[in-house]
């Protein structure tokens, strides 16, 4: 391939070399010119390295320390190392299935020497996808419900706050305070609109709430965050929701910001930060509460006697390396066990669920033996808990349906919100 | 060819309707305004005409409450070439006889072969508007149309009947054509793609003819249908409603 | 101007569909109260003994080989040349895919004031007022046209069929109307394909909309249907993105069935779906949201998530 050799330094040999009256020649000679080593042609690993934010594409070297951590290849045959070594043998990443597979967990580029960032990668080549129209289908639903509806659910935006009305105590909404707060409590799509969310949510208001905590909700004027749908290579859509919700948070006086999901966390407290500009405090809920541990600890007041694991949200853990106030609030439970599984921490699994991966579950299912989720419930009932606790709303439909998939219906799965609750009003699992 | 999609901006029906303090229509105030749906479809089918045929498509509506852009921004992301919108003093209820009277004086003239709109609007109190666009620009109508493939100087359409039957018409241009659904689902432009058209593109403005006035209906009330009854709603969770359900199957001797 | 109704009656197949005998029946009515006649009129080719069929005050059968099938071109040259000639008070076309391509093109054609969706029609104090649904079905407007004569078109079933059936004998003319030159030429009708099961003929049908969410959803929905001993059927929206054949659509544009059961998974009701089944026997609807319109046709309702429900009655069927 011509095209490919101009790219590539050639290398010549000489079969019959004399140096200096002395004949050196042989097969160990690689200095000298001769026979030319063709090099694979590396037009298609350019034209993803091309792409701004993808050029560590590029770096590769094929170490392969990428695939035995990557939460996809333990499921199905996906690799971030093999992405390279397929774009050399002529796979074009931009139309391959390979591309909407990666949930941007960043396990893989946490043992990178040559740090090739996927997590940058996977969104610049998505980004161009969907604007050449090859999007699977179940994610253009997810983004097309999200444009008209501000959440991936497809629910009406003036049902975002409906949830509240379910409520047993008050949940302020901003417009209606109409003062400043100390918290804005960003409550997010899934624990507003699904079911297993607003379980999550309602568990949270009573916590805040007992808490005595100075807080107040967006309601209608909170829109998803986006983070997920940038991931997954709908940039523009992840712009229009920064600015809309950017200027919701800027229309009212708070101290803090307090987020139910990491992906949210990682939206306000990364991505609005470096590309708008917006730059207020910001915490992830389990760490809000881990700070509030002395004030929290005497209202949980009821034993809850159950062997808990803990899966770590990517968002939260790798992403932003939080890691202890998760656990810090599971082990002031009374009552409770925390039992760890082997992937835990630095190298917890994937659920499945994130960049895009949450709305891409049939076409990942093709190309892989079992959902991440369901590897990962095995997981959790193999280290014989009874709970899997959680700290992601993506999470808990995700890991619910992979329990009854995989016969393991005895498994519950509980976000860390509905544990505490449950240790402070004494409601039984 | 040069295709015209006519589209209306219509009340979202997928909230509560609130009633304005008369009674007489809708709280326009408490209302979004979104593409009609079949003209997402007049819009697509525009695209894949032209895509197999060739030509130009110009998408053009009237701007009820301002906020048209976006809609004329999208239809460019999807494909369309031109956009343009009918503008002046202009507030809402827009009815269907004005929305056709605008409409075919602004694609009078742009001259084209093809006008391509959805059959049927939520709004459409006073009849849909493709036949009456036909009307003015003395043009042949066919409505209820599924399919829309182009030779020669005539389209060849499909037309719905009940039952999954379909008449096929072949139809002399220029023409008016009422489009219930695209050949394919209307397709997703990207909103990166949307963006870039909103910085880049320019939307041709037209004067509505704010003289004409149509008063063929008095509106006198307009108010949530009286339902002779609503459904007996079965409580609980999932698994005591599906019980409930089986229960009353069974009453029945349908299990 | 006169105090006569022209009825535009449809047929499809040779057989005159019941909306034609929905309307004559209404419009006898309304003429009586103006002391003017119902006139049906019946455009067709060889379909003199059909003509004969309704219990208007007369019957109009024009006959003419351009109108054997409907071609919206002819028959909008026919109907104009007859309201010229009638100067009727009242036109009332079928809110179908017939009447929907003529009902607002003779509106402007004619200048006379038009009423889409209407699906009540009195006389009050010799004015007509036209109750049309709009906004999907959300809202009822009471409309009164002005001036001397008005255009309507009329929802299926919103007035009985009996009403209008009966052996008025029909008189056949010429077409009023040059139908030479149309630029609209039928080419062909185009049956669906056969093969499929005939839902109009299941007692128990399990029909998906929207709500489904995606295709993978739809077996779900079959291991449903088949523990319940019923077949699918779906509204537009599925039919249209081919998750299932055309021959299961209930509705405006599909079939209307009358089966003993109907449970709705994620319908909400629009007025073209409810067209096509609102006489079902026992009608249970499943529906997140509280308001759709559904529940006002629906015997049983329920708000619970549909696939949750679903599933449960799988597992309790098993």
């Amino acid at each position: 391939m011509d095209a490919g050799l101009d790219k590539v330094d050639a290398i010549w040999e000489k079969e019959v070399a004399i140096v200096d009256g002395i004949d050196i020649s042989g097969p160990w000679n690689r200095m000298f010119e001769q026979r030319v080593v063709w090099e694979y042609t590396p037009e298609l690993i350019d034209k993803v390295a091309a792409l701004p934010g993808a050029e560590s594409f590029s770096w590769c070297y094929q170490c392969a320390k990428c695939v035995p951590v990557c939460p996809v290849d333990m499921v199905g045959d996906y690799g971030p190392r093999k992405l390279y070594r397929k774009a050399q043998t002529g796979v074009d990443l931009f139309t391959s299935d390979d591309l909407w597979l990666c949930t941007t967990c960043m396990n893989c580029v946490r043992v990178c020497k040559k740090v090739v960032d996927m997590v940058k990668i996977m969104p610049a080549v998505r980004e161009q996808a969907v604007l050449d129209g090859f999007v699977p289908e179940e994610l253009q639903k997810a983004f097309e419900d999200t444009a008209k509806y501000g959440n991936p659910l497809g629910q009406s935006q003036r049902k975002r706050a409906a949830w509240t009305k379910k409520s047993d105590v008050p949940v302020p909404i901003m417009k209606d305070l109409k003062r400043p707060v100390d918290v804005l409590w960003y409550v997010g799509s899934y624990p507003s609109y699904h079911p297993r969310g607003i379980d999550a949510a309602l568990a949270a208001a009573r916590i805040f709430h007992a808490l005595g905590v100075d807080y107040g909700i967006l309601g209608r004027e909170e829109k998803d965050d986006g983070d997920s749908q940038r991931l997954a290579g709908e940039t523009g859509l992840f712009e229009m929701l920064a600015e809309h919700n950017i200027s919701m948070f800027e229309k009212y006086e708070w101290n803090l910001m307090v987020v139910t999901g990491p992906h949210e966390y990682n939206a306000f407290k990364k991505e609005y930060k470096q590309r708008f500009g917006f730059d207020r405090p910001i915490q992830h809920y389990t760490q809000f509460l881990a700070d509030r541990l002395d004030d929290l600890k005497p209202l949980l007041k009821h034993e809850v006697p159950l062997k808990v694991t803990f899966h770590d949200p990517c968002y939260l853990g790798r992403h932003h390396g939080e890691y202890d106030a998760p656990r810090a609030l599971l082990q002031a439970i009374p009552g409770l066990e925390l039992i760890e599984m082997g992937r835990c921490r630095e190298n917890g699994y994937c659920c499945g669920g994130g960049g895009g991966g949450m709305w891409l579950d049939s076409f990942t299912q093709n190309h892989t033996v079992m959902r991440l989720s369901e590897r990962r419930v095995l997981e959790a009932a193999a280290y014989g808990a009874e709970v899997l606790a959680v700290a992601c709303p993506f999470e808990v439909s995700r890991f619910e349906d992979a329990a009854k998939s995989t016969g393991n219906d005895q498994l519950r799965v509980l976000d860390i919100l509905e544990l505490l609750d449950m240790s402070m009003r004494g409601v039984s699992a | 060819m040069n295709i015209v999609v006519a589209i209306k901006h219509v009340p979202s029906t997928a909230d509560e309707l609130e009633l304005n303090d008369d009674g007489t229509n809708l709280d326009f105030d408490e209302v979004d305004f979104v593409l009609n749906e079949f003209d997402e479809h007049a819009i697509e089918q525009a695209v894949l005409v032209k895509e197999a045929a060739g030509g130009e498509v110009t998408v053009v509506g009237v701007d009820v409450i301002e906020e048209l852009d976006g809609v004329l921004h999208t239809a460019l992301a999807k494909g369309a070439d031109k956009a343009a919108k009918i503008v002046g003093d202009i507030e809402p209820p827009i009815n269907s006889h004005t929305h056709a009277r605008w409409l075919a004086d602004a694609i009078g003239e742009m001259g084209p072969d093809l006008v391509l709109t959805g059959v049927q609007a939520v709004d459409d109190l006073d009849g849909q508007i493709g036949p009456m666009l036909a009307a003015h620009l003395d043009m042949p109508y066919v409505g209820v149309v599924t399919g829309v493939s182009a030779s020669n100087g005539s389209v060849t359409v499909h037309k719905e009947y009940p039952g999954g039957v379909m008449a096929e018409f072949e139809v002399s241009l220029p023409a008016v054509i009422g489009v219930q659904a695209a050949e394919k689902p209307p397709r997703y432009a990207p909103i990166s793609k949307i963006r870039q058209m909103a910085k880049s593109a320019e939307i041709e403005e037209i004067d509505a003819d704010e003289d004409f006035e149509y008063e063929g209906c008095e509106l006198r009330q307009m108010a949530k249908p009286v339902s002779a009854g609503h459904a007996e709603m079965l409580e609980g969770d999932a698994e005591e409603v599906a019980e409930k359900i089986i229960a009353l199957l069974e009453d029945r001797g349908l299990l | 101007m006169s105090n006569d109704i022209l009825v535009i009656a449809e047929h499809l197949g040779g057989k005159v569909a019941d909306i034609s005998y929905e309307m004559v029946g209404k419009a006898k009515e309304l003429a009586a109260a103006w002391g003017g006649q119902a006139i049906a009129v019946m455009l067709g080719s060889g379909m003199a003994e059909q003509a004969g069929t309704f219990a208007s005050d007369a019957t109009l059968y024009v006959d003419d080989p351009a109108l054997a099938e409907f071609n919206p071109e002819a028959y909008g040259r026919v109907v104009a040349a007859l309201v010229e000639e009638k100067s009727p008070r009242l036109v009332m076309f079928g809110s179908t895919s017939v009447g929907m391509d003529l009902a607002a093109w003779l509106s402007v054609k004619k200048d006379m004031p038009c009423v889409a969706y209407v699906n009540d029609l009195t006389v009050e104090d010799g004015e007509l007022v036209a109750t049309a649904q709009i906004y999907g079905g959300k809202m009822a407007a009471q409309c009164v046209p002005q001036g001397d004569a008005a255009v309507v078109s009329v929802m299926a079933g919103a007035f009985p069929a009996d009403a209008g059936r009966g052996s008025t004998a029909a008189e056949q003319i010429a077409s009023p109307a040059d139908l030479s030159d149309l630029k609209v030429r039928f080419v062909q009708m185009i049956m669906p394909e056969a093969g499929d099961v005939d839902i109009t003929a299941e007692e128990k049908l399990v029909a998906i909309g929207r709500g489904i969410g995606s295709e993978d959803n739809i077996e779900l929905a079959q291991e449903l249907a088949e523990a319940l001993g019923a077949e699918l059927a779906a509204s537009r929206p599925i039919t249209d993105a081919g998750w299932l054949p055309k021959t299961r659509q209930v509705g405006k544009s599909g079939v209307t069935v009358k089966p003993k059961l109907y449970l709705m998974l994620g319908i909400s009701g629009a007025p073209e779906h409810l067209e096509g089944m609102k006489d079902a026997e026992l009608i249970i609807a499943i529906n997140t949201d509280e308001n759709a319109p559904i529940f006002d046709v629906a015997h049983y309702g329920a708000t619970q998530d549909l696939f949750d429900v679903a599933e449960a009655m799988l597992e309790a069927l098993e």
